[in-house]
């Protein structure tokens, strides 16, 4: 057994981090689990996919792979224009489903409405593109060796570097700014919030721009690593369930630790017994935090 | 008895409670002159915390006004009351655990201007030394005395017109109570209105100018504060409502 | 002249299909409707009763794990006793916590029931699935009529029997303290009855139901695959208990057959107006419209058709950590 399984780790770690960290806002502040933040994930990858394309064709030269990447510049303006979308995107499924229930205080209830409104958004994808798996290149790259038996491509490099730039970025949105402060606080106690001046609907709006558009480069990262398919964010779901509840609910750090647990234990995992049962390792991981410590590693105890 | 006109906040025959059909408070009107302190009393039950909660706009009102400085807040949303300038604090989990004592007080400056922020923060600090020596502790290791400071700190720093505070004294010992009053007594000599609800009618009744007594979601009796402690008549009400159990520091 | 047998033949096969969706409708109102839990993994519940009744019951086969060749009904026996087994469990880490942890924990049964599946040869068949699953009137099973109407009659009676045990259970002490649970979770302690255990009772009976249905469609269909108990199930499970009214035993027996008319006859609209290579993504708008009117009606109307009976009390949501 190599240590490959590290970098494999860390790899799907960030990526499962980028969408934990929205699932984690989501539940903290909105407190519902929404079964369709994977939607966000596969919706982020495709149009940034149609984007590219259209930004491909305009501009000349902008599908020209950056040095040793497999992408062009067309694909990370088409992202952050995806990132901006896919939270509108988020902001639109409140405003026309959640919000609403929300307002009856049905809580059990939104979560049943995200999971029909995934299983509509999924199948609408793949109505619109069909099932069959595509991509934003098709350049091979080839694996470096970076020392300790371990090879990354540049790609894997590269999205590793943004990932940890986003999260510095959230880290310092959610503890230096006063729209952070306002999250913080509506997602501890909502009431104490409204009479301290916070719009808790403003912050609603916030948080789901936020997980949408870190959801979207989750998207844009899985898409580029591995394949673009409608399944690709359902498929993720289990993994950001249970780093969000690993980490403690409502705990970004603890979102991200959660999820680089599940990441390298996944690899880990698909090193020893196979990629086949990768899936239910965050499933055992999840019963494994329900039965010792519910509210996860960071969360406060009851 | 201040005159209506002049009063800073009027709550009038207003109805109010969780589910609409259910009312806890049920057609009671007060008012609250621009530098007294005023003290809402009664047994439990009767719906003190719901309208002083109501007033601040955490409760759905069903019916009749709330009007703040000449304003009607009435159907205002709790975010847009503190913005007029009705600061609340409510009796339990009343300052934001998770986050430090600077947090809390830098969240609240808020509704500021960005230039007033850190001044404001530092003139609590000045108010509060106990306060400004634990900055960057998280609000939840804060002792109950402290906390309760850190409450009312984060309340004055937008620099309201109405302080409204649910049971203050709640969970505090004898000597921090009578610090915690000292200090309301102080704040309203700094031209700031209180509104208080208490179980400690002994406390309340030292520091307030006038009192209402609620019961069964009304007032039953209003007036100056200094005499209500030997009024026959609130002792009655209060026994009255005492079928179901004592309050605590009841008038004695 | 209209083939009067084909007919019947074809509608005691709508007919099975939609009563065995009913069984695990009935199932899931005794989870959701009646206890308020919310069960994302339907599928893997049913399932888990399909592949214990097969395995249960399909003659031993070389290099396979299970075929102990009993008889069906033992089959379906040992089906709701494993569905059951696997609620109780999953029951008993969620139902102290949050409702959500509920949903999201029986999500992760269903997409691990369903690897389980898909990758354990041994014992499941694997993408293969397992086959000759003995059927009920095996001998008719030349004459599809007569074999049609037989498994009807077996299937009706069965959601017959589990129609009126469940609405004795509801008018028992025990649904009794479980209405009682739900609408007020204080008082109900204070009376001395445990939430939580009544809460797995339910939960269980209600998953062990699931796994009687997967069984019984198992055993009229005669093989079973993974690709059988995907998201998709859940979801129309859900959608025939939401649209025929939640908290309600016949609002699900109707939600079932109602829903899996639509589904059927878009199926066959599908089959007849679109050609082959598009009929995928007709059937991907299919369940979009589905998934939408499930929102929809979740927002608009979340008593159902039927719904005469309240839902869940808000406590439910208030009461958690």
């Amino acid at each position: 057994m190599t240590l490959q399984f590290v970098a494999d780790g860390l790899i799907a770690g960030a990526l499962i981090g980028l969408g934990a960290i929205g699932v984690t806002l989501t539940y903290s502040i909105l407190r519902f689990a929404n079964f369709a933040h994977g939607e966000f994930i596969s919706f982020g990858a495709y149009a940034t996919l149609l984007l590219a394309g259209a930004i491909g064709a305009i501009f000349a030269g902008s599908t020209q792979s950056i040095g040793s990447l497999s992408i062009g510049w067309a694909v990370v303006a088409a992202g952050l224009i995806a990132m901006a979308l896919t939270g509108l995107l988020a902001l639109a499924l409140d405003f026309l489903v959640f919000r609403r229930l929300r307002e009856k205080g049905a809580a059990i209830t939104t979560v049943m409405a995200s999971f029909g409104a995934s299983m509509a958004l999924r199948a609408l994808l793949e109505f619109m593109f069909t099932s069959r798996p595509t991509y934003f290149s098709r350049d091979l790259q080839i694996a470096m060796p970076i020392g300790l038996g371990i090879r990354v491509t540049p790609d894997q490099m590269a999205l590793l570097g943004v990932t940890a730039a986003l999260l510095i970025a959230v880290h310092l949105l959610l503890t230096r700014t006063q729209t952070g402060r306002a999250m913080r606080a509506v997602s501890e106690n909502p009431s104490l919030a409204r009479v301290a001046g916070i719009d808790v609907d403003r912050v609603v709006r916030t948080t789901w721009l936020l997980g949408g558009s870190l959801a979207c480069a989750a998207g844009v990262m899985l898409g580029l690593l591995v394949q673009i398919r409608p399944y690709m964010g359902f498929d993720l779901l289990l993994p950001l369930f249970a780093a969000a509840i690993l980490g403690g609910i409502g705990s970004v750090p603890g979102a991200v630790a959660g999820a680089l647990i599940v990441g390298v234990s996944e690899a880990a995992a698909v090193q020893m017994v196979g990629a086949e049962w990768r899936a239910a390792v965050a499933f055992l991981l999840l019963s494994g935090i329900l039965l010792i410590k519910p509210t996860g590693l960071f969360g406060k105890s009851e | 008895m201040n005159d209506i006109r002049r009063a800073i906040l009027v709550v009038d025959n207003l109805v109010a409670g969780y589910e609409p059909g259910l009312p806890i408070v049920n057609g009671a009107s007060l008012s609250l002159g621009a530098a007294e302190i005023v003290v809402i009393l009664g047994p439990n039950g009767a719906g003190k915390s719901t309208l002083i909660k109501a007033v601040a706009g955490l409760i759905p009102i069903a019916g009749g006004k709330v009007i703040l400085a000449g304003k009607d807040i009435t159907r205002l949303p709790a975010h847009q009351i503190a913005r007029n300038g009705l600061a609340f604090t409510p009796q339990t989990e009343n300052v934001f655990a998770g986050m430090t004592v600077d947090d809390n007080l830098r969240l609240a400056s808020g509704i500021l201007a960005v230039s007033q922020r850190r001044a404001r923060i530092e003139e609590m600090y000045a108010l509060f030394p106990d306060l400004a020596r634990q900055r960057r502790l998280l609000a939840g290791r804060l002792s109950g005395g402290q906390r309760q400071m850190l409450a009312i700190g984060r309340a004055l720093l937008v620099g309201p017109s109405v302080l409204a505070l649910d049971e203050p004294s709640a969970g505090l010992s004898p000597r921090l109570v009578d610090v915690v009053f000292s200090r309301l007594n102080d704040i309203r000599a700094s031209g700031v209105a209180i509104v208080l609800v208490e179980q400690n009618a002994r406390a309340a009744l030292a520091i307030a100018d006038r009192a209402y007594i609620m019961s069964e979601g009304r007032i039953a009796h209003e007036g100056a504060a200094p005499g209500l402690a030997t009024d026959p008549a609130v002792a009655a009400l209060y026994l009255g409502g005492l079928k179901a159990g004592t309050p605590r520091g009841a008038a004695s | 002249m209209p083939d009067l047998a084909g007919l019947i033949t074809y509608a005691s096969f709508f007919f099975v299909t939609a009563l065995v969706n009913a069984i695990v409708c009935l199932g899931l109102n005794l989870q959701w409707g009646q206890t308020g839990l919310f069960n994302v993994g339907i599928a893997g519940f049913v399932a888990i009763g399909a592949y214990a009744s097969a395995l249960l019951t399909t003659p031993a086969i070389e290099g396979h794990w299970g075929g102990f060749a009993l008889p069906i009904v033992i089959g379906w026996i040992g089906a709701m006793a494993a569905a059951g087994a696997l609620s109780a469990f999953v029951g008993a880490i969620t139902l102290r916590l949050r409702a959500d942890y509920l949903a999201i924990t029986t999500f992760g049964v269903a997409v691990t029931v369903h690897l389980v599946a898909l990758n354990a040869q041994r014992l499941t068949g694997g993408a293969f699935g397992i086959g000759f699953i003995p059927r009920p009137f095996e001998s008719l099973a030349e004459k599809p009529l007569q074999f049609g109407v037989a498994n009807l009659a077996v299937v009706a009676a069965l959601v017959g029997i589990l129609y009126v045990a469940l609405e004795r259970l509801v008018r028992s002490p025990w649904g009794r303290v479980l209405r009682a649970i739900r609408e007020d979770e204080r008082a109900a302690r204070s009376l001395g009855k445990n939430p939580t255990h009544y809460r797995l009772q339910a939960f269980a009976l209600g998953g062990a139901i699931m796994g009687l249905g997967g069984a019984v469609h198992a055993h009229y269909i005669g093989f079973i695959a993974p690709e059988n108990y995907q998201s998709a199930l859940t979801f129309q499970i859900w959608a025939m208990l939401i649209v025929g009214g939640s908290g309600n035993n016949r609002g699900a027996i109707i939600g079932a057959i109602l829903i899996w008319a639509l589904w059927s006859a878009s199926g066959l609209a599908i089959g007849a107006f679109f050609p082959a290579e598009e009929q995928a993504r007709a059937a991907a708008l299919r369940i979009a419209a589905i998934g939408a009117m499930l929102a929809t009606m979740i927002v608009l109307r979340p008593r159902g058709l039927l719904g005469e009976r309240a839902t869940v009390s808000r406590h439910l949501d208030d009461v958690r950590p």
